[in-house]
C-alpha cells in the first residue's frame, strides 16, 4: 500500500517536472472543478433561465461571459455544459477503458482462436472511420448524451483492446507470470494480480487521450445537432447557436469555443505527458510540442 | 509482393463480412421497426394492407438472416437500395457526392503536408529557436482547435472582417471550373488540414531529431559531406518514413472529417448527404453511406499497405515469414 503512495507521489512529481505534463494537469483541474460545479448546480444563474430584457448583453459585471438570444447567461451555461461534457466523455471511456482493456488482455492472454476472432472483431470496428462510426450509432439510437457517450465508447472501444492486448503478448512470457501459473493460481487471478498491473501504464495514457476525444466528439455531435440537444446546454450546441449571431454578439463564440480548446488541449498535453513519464521508451517519439 | 498482395486480400473478406453484418444490424435495432421510425407518427395511419406491402418491400417479412443475405446480395450488385427524398437510387447519389468528399480530402492533405513538413524541418535544424517555438506552437494550435470551431471562425473572419461568403452562391465542380471549384475548397480544406498539418509539423520535428542524432549521421558528417546534403540525402529521407505513416493512416480520417466541414462550409458531399439523411430518417441511404465509406476505407488501407511493401519489401518478407 505504502509502496503504491509513493510509487504515485513520484508519478506526480515527475509529471509535475514535465512541461506539457504540467500544463495539461493544471488545465485538466480547471475542468474538473467547473464541470464539478455545473454537476452540483452551483451557476451563478440558472442555464436556461432567460432575461428577456438582457438579450445579446455584451460581458459586464452583470453577465461575466454576457447572454445569448434568449438572455441566457453564458457563463452559468459553459458551467451546465461542462458538467455534461464530463458525465459524458467518463461515461464513454469508462465503458469502453473497461470492456476494451478486458478484451485486449483477454484476446492477449488466450492467444490462439480467441485472439483471432476478437481481433478480427475490432478490425470490423476498425473498418470505419471514428465520425461515421459515431454518426451511425447515433443515427441508430437516436440523439442525446447518453447515446453520444454509447457512441464514443463503441468507437474507442478496439482502441482500448489494441492497446491493452500489445503488452499483454509480451508481459504473459515474462517469468513472473509463468511462476505465478506453474504455482497453481487461477487464470483470473493471474489477470488481475500479475498481468493487470503490468500494463497499467499504457491504459493511463490512453484514457486521458480518449477523454480528449470524447470532449471533441461530443461537442461535434451536439454542434451537428445528434449529441445534447437545446435547450440543454452544451459547448457543442452554445457553438452552434452562436454561428448566425457571431457578428452581433461575438462572445457567445468565443468563451464555448475558449473552453473546449483548453479542455481538449488539457487532456492531451496531460496524456502526452503521462506518455513521457510512465513510458520513457516512447519519450521524445511523441514529445508533446 | 503477388503472394502477399493475394494473402492481403484474403484477410480482407472476413473485415469485409463483418462490416456488411454490423451496418445491417444496426439498421435492424432502431427502437421500433424501420417503418414507424421512417414514417414517424404516420406510421399509425397505414392500413393493415399498406403495413404489409411495407414490410414486404423492406424485407421485414422474412426472417432475419434471410433479410441479411437478400441485402448483401443485392448490396453486391450495386443496389444499396432507394432514396425516398431525393427519388433516387442510394448508390447513385454515393457516387455523385462521393468526388467532391475525396477532393476536399485529398486537398486538405495536401495543404497539411506543405505546412507541416518544412515547418517541421525548420524546428528541428534550428531546435529550441524561435522558429522551432513557432513551430511548435502551430503544433499546439492545431492539437487544441477543433476543425467545427475553426470553420466556425474561419466563416465568421471572412463575413465580418472581409464581407466574402467562401461559398457564396452554387458549388462549382472541379472540371468545370477548376480556379472557382479551388477557391471554393480554399477554405474548407484549410479547416480540415490544420489539424492534421500540426501533427505532421510534430512528427517530422521528432523523427528527424532522432535521426540527426544516429551514428551515420555522425559519420557523413565527419566524412565532410555539405550540411545540405547530409540533412537532404540522409536524414529526411530515413525521418520521413514515420510520417509517410501518419499520412496513410489520416487520410481515412479526413474523409470521416470531411463530413463536418462540408456542412459547416454547406459543401454538396458525402458527409452533407449523410448528415442530412439522419436528420431525415432516410435508413437506406445512412446504411449505404457506411458500407460504402467502410469499403473505400479498407481498400486505401490496403493500398498504403502495398505502398509501404514497395517501398521496403522487408514488410512483404516479414509477413511472408
Amino acid at each position: 500500500m505504502r509502496d503504491q503512495a509513493t510509487r504515485r507521489n513520484g508519478m506526480l512529481r515527475r509529471l509535475s517536472r514535465n512541461r506539457s505534463g504540467a500544463a495539461g494537469l493544471l488545465l485538466v483541474l480547471a475542468f474538473l472543478l467547473v464541470a464539478l460545479a455545473g454537476l452540483l448546480g452551483l451557476t451563478p444563474r440558472a442555464p436556461a433561465q432567460q432575461f428577456m430584457a438582457n438579450r445579446l448583453a455584451a460581458p459586464s459585471a452583470e453577465f461575466p461571459l454576457g447572454t445569448d438570444l434568449f438572455g441566457r447567461d453564458i457563463a452559468s451555461r459553459l458551467i451546465s455544459g461542462a458538467a455534461v461534457s464530463l458525465r459524458v466523455a467518463i461515461t464513454a471511456v469508462a465503458m469502453a477503458g473497461g470492456l476494451g482493456a478486458a478484451l485486449g488482455i483477454l484476446a492477449g492472454y488466450a492467444g490462439g482462436r480467441v485472439d483471432h476472432l476478437l481481433m478480427r472483431l475490432m478490425d470490423v470496428l476498425f473498418a470505419f472511420p471514428a465520425l461515421l462510426l459515431a454518426l451511425v450509432v447515433v443515427t441508430v439510437l437516436g440523439p442525446g448524451p447518453s447515446n453520444s457517450a454509447l457512441a464514443i465508447a463503441i468507437v474507442y472501444l478496439p482502441i482500448f483492446a489494441r492497446v491493452a492486448r500489445g503488452p499483454v503478448l509480451s508481459v504473459k512470457e515474462l517469468d513472473f507470470v509463468l511462476a505465478a501459473r506453474c504455482l497453481g493460481l487461477r487464470p483470473q487471478s493471474v489477470l488481475l494480480r500479475h498481468v493487470l498491473p503490468n500494463i497499467t501504464a499504457p491504459l493511463i495514457v490512453q484514457v486521458s487521450l480518449a477523454l480528449s476525444w470524447a470532449l471533441l466528439t461530443e461537442a461535434a455531435l451536439s454542434y451537428l445537432g445528434l449529441g445534447t440537444q437545446p435547450p440543454a446546454a452544451s459547448w457543442g450546441v452554445m457553438l452552434s447557436e452562436s454561428r448566425p449571431l457571431a457578428e452581433r454578439a461575438p462572445w457567445m463564440m468565443v468563451f464555448p469555443g475558449l473552453a473546449i480548446m483548453a479542455g481538449v488541449l488539457g487532456f492531451n498535453l496531460l496524456g502526452d505527458g503521462l506518455r513521457d513519464v510512465l513510458d520513457p521508451r516512447l519519450r521524445g517519439r511523441y514529445a508533446a510540442a | 509482393m503477388p503472394r502477399y498482395l493475394a494473402r492481403r486480400l484474403l484477410a480482407l473478406l472476413p473485415t469485409l463480412l463483418g462490416v456488411s453484418i454490423l451496418v445491417f444490424a444496426a439498421m435492424r435495432l432502431i427502437p421500433g421497426d424501420i417503418i414507424t421510425a421512417t414514417l414517424g407518427t404516420e406510421a399509425g395511419m397505414l392500413t393493415e394492407t399498406q403495413r404489409a406491402a411495407l414490410e414486404r418491400y423492406y424485407g421485414l417479412d422474412k426472417p432475419p438472416v434471410e433479410q441479411y443475405f437478400v441485402w448483401f446480395g443485392e448490396a453486391l450488385r450495386g443496389n444499396l437500395g432507394h432514396s425516398v427524398r431525393h427519388g433516387q437510387p442510394v448508390l447513385q447519389l454515393i457516387l455523385g457526392r462521393f468526388p467532391l468528399t475525396l477532393e476536399l480530402a485529398a486537398l486538405s492533405m495536401l495543404l497539411a503536408l506543405l505546412t507541416g513538413l518544412p515547418l517541421g524541418l525548420l524546428a528541428a535544424l534550428r531546435h529550441n529557436s524561435w522558429l522551432d517555438f513557432a513551430g511548435r506552437l502551430f503544433a499546439l494550435l492545431g492539437l487544441a482547435i477543433p476543425n467545427f470551431l475553426l470553420g466556425t471562425l474561419i466563416i465568421f473572419v471572412l463575413s465580418v472582417v472581409f464581407r466574402v461568403l467562401p461559398n457564396a452562391g452554387d458549388y462549382v465542380h472541379l472540371h468545370e471550373d477548376p480556379l472557382r471549384n479551388l477557391q471554393q475548397l480554399f477554405f474548407p480544406a484549410l479547416t480540415l488540414g490544420f489539424a492534421f498539418g500540426g501533427s505532421i509539423m510534430r512528427m517530422t520535428r521528432s523523427s528527424l531529431l532522432e535521426v540527426l542524432r544516429e551514428d551515420y549521421i555522425r559519420t557523413a558528417r565527419s566524412k565532410g559531406l555539405a550540411e545540405r546534403r547530409v540533412i537532404l540525402r540522409h536524414s529526411l529521407r530515413n525521418a520521413l518514413i514515420p510520417v509517410l505513416t501518419l499520412v496513410g493512416i489520416e487520410f481515412g480520417y479526413l474523409l470521416g472529417g470531411a463530413f463536418i466541414v462540408e456542412q459547416i462550409f454547406a459543401l454538396p458531399g458525402l458527409g452533407r448527404l449523410t448528415i442530412n439523411a439522419i436528420g431525415q430518417r432516410e435508413y437506406a441511404l445512412v446504411q449505404g453511406v457506411a458500407l460504402f465509406v467502410a469499403l473505400v476505407f479498407l481498400l486505401l488501407n490496403l493500398a498504403i499497405d502495398l505502398l509501404y511493401a514497395l517501398v521496403d519489401p522487408r514488410i512483404a518478407l516479414a509477413d511472408h515469414d
